[in-house]
């Protein structure tokens, strides 16, 4: 399956508009935290979890998604939750604790609701698998249209509720995808020292699902896959896994001091950066031209620009808002 | 059936709850059950009997024994505009799913600022006195409690069990459902007779968060709640032999909890006893205590509870029954109080 020329304009537009925000997002994360690093100081508290590198996953997939399918995506959510669609006002000013954030500053940037587009987020690893499933038997139930995908960490491939969800869709023949995002790290803990297999995708064979294996973190790779699991999903065929392996160009978290890479590793994920390395074969193929590429970075970039402005001119809730919302 | 309310048919909670769901399921087609053994074997505890005959294996739906995946997909499908009746077959496997329970289903609500709603129901059976030991005999009612964000519900009797479960169906929340296992209406499991009531045929409800005065007294208040609110009936009857008048709350609910009820009956008696099957210390004894002298510390003696001691719950008979509340546990811990003061 290959995308075609709005496709591919579409994700690249996406992964440029996600890796903006994460630069931005980095910058204004460290105000009030230099020179002492506290977590709690600065405009952005909190742990922090940028994406860099991890677009092409969030890209691929959503590319193929509409507003009525689900999403559940990881702690590290905002290349997802900006190729799904999410009001990207609301999500800032979440991340920014501010009360017109998509919960108005209860949940922060791995807590981020909107369902509007059906997206999701949540801060435990394969926390997000059950929900999925779930979602994706509603639909069923309800013979409405729509997929289910559930993002995740290679990490995430230990936990028992991947295990579970897996059986579980697949014993049900339900319309999910799982989506492994392989960055090689659980924090600091390496892929090979914690996993017995070297690809999760095959994984899949031990519940009867296709297992689909992304490699060199390609966009368009990501889409071919992407696409070939969510249409059998759509077409009653039941789940598949998908593994992407993809980079992490920043920390596990910010303040993250990396000591654990090996010597040579990052600068050779950034002289692979997916970005750069798309934009170039869009130009190559003539898809893009250098004024087109810098329209298109100067309007995601203003849009990065205009959340974080609405988000710092936005207030907080009164501190008393923390006892509402509790129940419906 | 016939729809008239005579008021005088008794069912067991087990049948009441089975009579809730397929009324709710019959008039709401997004309602669905799933769980472990809930489909042709009618739940290990009688409380979906007669469902999968009814409303086949789409809507009743036996799962694998994999309490993550099928209570995280409640959430999941309850988020998606479904509402899930899902069992946990015993509150003591809570260890294996706690994740889906306390942070995706409690809290998906707050963290969405209240535009997610998570309508489900997780029933979990309760409580011993049978010889099944420390892993399939536990109440954990204040584990429960203790978490925001799911309302708590523990019927003593099966008009309640109908009317709470019809409430938690209806209720745009989770609502937790703890039934004990030895109110069920199972003869195996030994059947405290004053949980089968006369429970009306037509759906109704039992607001969530109100407490009932199951016998009202005026010289001492016992709470409880599930099985626990029947010795306590039992030791009023014995204390009236004394000649004292002991009243009998039964919580209903932990989630809201209805401390008012339980603050006019201890303003009216001046003493209470707290009784519960869930372990003493940091529970629900504990709870209802503070919320009382925290309002009003006048009271005519300590209160005391009568409570599981904190020790895993033992399988032999000899020491399972003698760490359990009962009655004649009750009426010594009024002497006890008749002493101190």
């Amino acid at each position: 399956m290959h995308p075609t020329r709005d496709q591919r304009l579409w994700m690249y537009r996406q992964m440029v508009t996600s890796r903006y925000l994460e630069e931005r997002i980095e910058t204004l994360y460290m105000e009030g935290k230099t020179p002492v690093f506290n977590m709690a100081k600065g405009p952005i508290p909190g742990e922090m979890h940028l994406s860099n590198g991890q677009e092409p996953c969030a890209a691929g997939v959503c590319a193929h998604l509409g507003p009525e399918d689900i999403v559940t995506a990881t702690h590290r959510p905002h290349h997802i939750a900006v190729a799904k669609g999410v009001d990207l006002d609301a999500m800032v000013a979440e991340i920014f604790g501010k009360a017109t954030g998509l919960a108005g500053g209860r949940g922060g940037h791995m807590h981020l609701f909107d369902e509007r587009v059906n997206f999701s987020c949540s801060g435990i690893i394969g926390e997000g698998l059950g929900p999925a499933v779930g979602a994706a038997l509603s639909r069923k139930m309800q013979g409405k249209s729509g997929v289910a995908v559930a993002f995740m960490g290679e990490g995430a491939a230990n936990q028992g509720a991947f295990h579970e969800a897996l059986n579980l869709a697949a014993v049900w023949q339900l319309p999910v995808v799982f989506v492994i995002e392989d960055n090689a790290w659980g924090i600091s803990v390496a892929k090979q020292a914690s996993t017995a297999v070297p690809r999760n995708d095959s994984r899949a064979a031990a519940y009867g699902m296709p297992g689909m294996h992304v490699a060199d973190n390609d966009v368009d790779g990501v889409f071919a896959a992407a696409g070939e699991a969510i249409a059998r999903a759509r077409d009653g065929q039941g789940p598949s896994l998908i593994e992407i392996e993809t980079a992490r160009l920043a920390g596990h978290f910010m303040g993250d001091g990396e000591d654990y890479r090996p010597e040579g590793e990052k600068a050779g994920l950034e002289a692979r950066d997916p970005i750069p390395r798309y934009r170039r074969a869009l130009l190559e193929a003539g898809l893009l031209d250098a004024a087109a590429d810098a329209g298109l970075v100067d309007e995601a970039h203003e849009r990065v620009e205009a959340a974080i402005r609405f988000a710092q001119d936005s207030d907080f809730l009164p501190a008393e808002a923390a006892l509402d919302a509790v129940f419906v | 059936m016939t729809t008239t309310s005579t008021g005088t048919r008794k069912l067991t909670i087990a049948r009441a709850m089975a009579e809730a769901t397929a009324q709710a399921m019959r008039e709401d087609p997004t309602v669905f059950v799933m769980g472990e053994d809930v489909g042709p074997l009618g739940g290990v505890f009688g409380n979906t009997r007669g469902l999968h005959e009814e409303f086949g294996s789409d809507r009743v739906r036996d799962t694998p024994i994999s309490e993550t995946a099928f209570i995280g997909a409640a959430v999941g499908a309850a988020s998606d505009g479904m509402r899930p009746i899902v069992e946990l077959m015993f509150v003591d496997f809570f260890g294996v799913c706690m994740d889906a329970i306390y942070n995706l289903m409690a809290k998906n609500t707050y963290f969405s600022g209240g535009r997610v709603k998570v309508p489900m129901v997780l029933m979990t059976s309760t409580g011993g006195g049978y010889s099944d030991a420390g892993q399939h005999s536990q109440c954990l009612y204040a584990t429960f409690a203790h978490l925001p964000g799911m309302k708590v519900v523990v019927p003593s009797n099966a008009h309640d069990a109908k009317g709470l479960m019809t409430a938690a169906i209806r209720d745009d929340n989770p609502v937790v459902f703890m039934y004990h296992k030895a109110l069920q209406g199972m003869g195996w499991l030994g059947t405290e007779k004053g949980a089968t009531v006369p429970v009306p045929e037509e759906a109704y409800s039992v607001e969530i968060g109100k407490a009932a005065v199951a016998r009202e007294g005026r010289d001492l208040t016992l709470v409880s709640l599930g099985a626990g609110v029947h010795h306590c009936l039992r030791a009023a009857k014995a204390l009236e032999a004394e000649g004292f008048d002991a009243e009998v709350v039964d919580l209903r609910s932990l989630v809201p909890l209805d401390r008012e009820t339980v603050r006019a009956s201890v303003a009216k008696t001046g003493r209470l006893i707290v009784v519960d099957e869930d372990y003493h210390s940091f529970g629900v004894s504990g709870e209802i205590i503070a919320s009382v002298v925290e309002h009003d510390h006048r009271l005519k003696a300590a209160p005391a509870r009568v409570a599981y001691p904190d020790i895993p719950i033992p399988f032999a008979p000899t020491m399972e029954q003698w760490a359990l509340p009962d009655a004649d546990k009750i009426v010594a811990a009024f002497h006890q109080m008749l002493r101190n003061h």
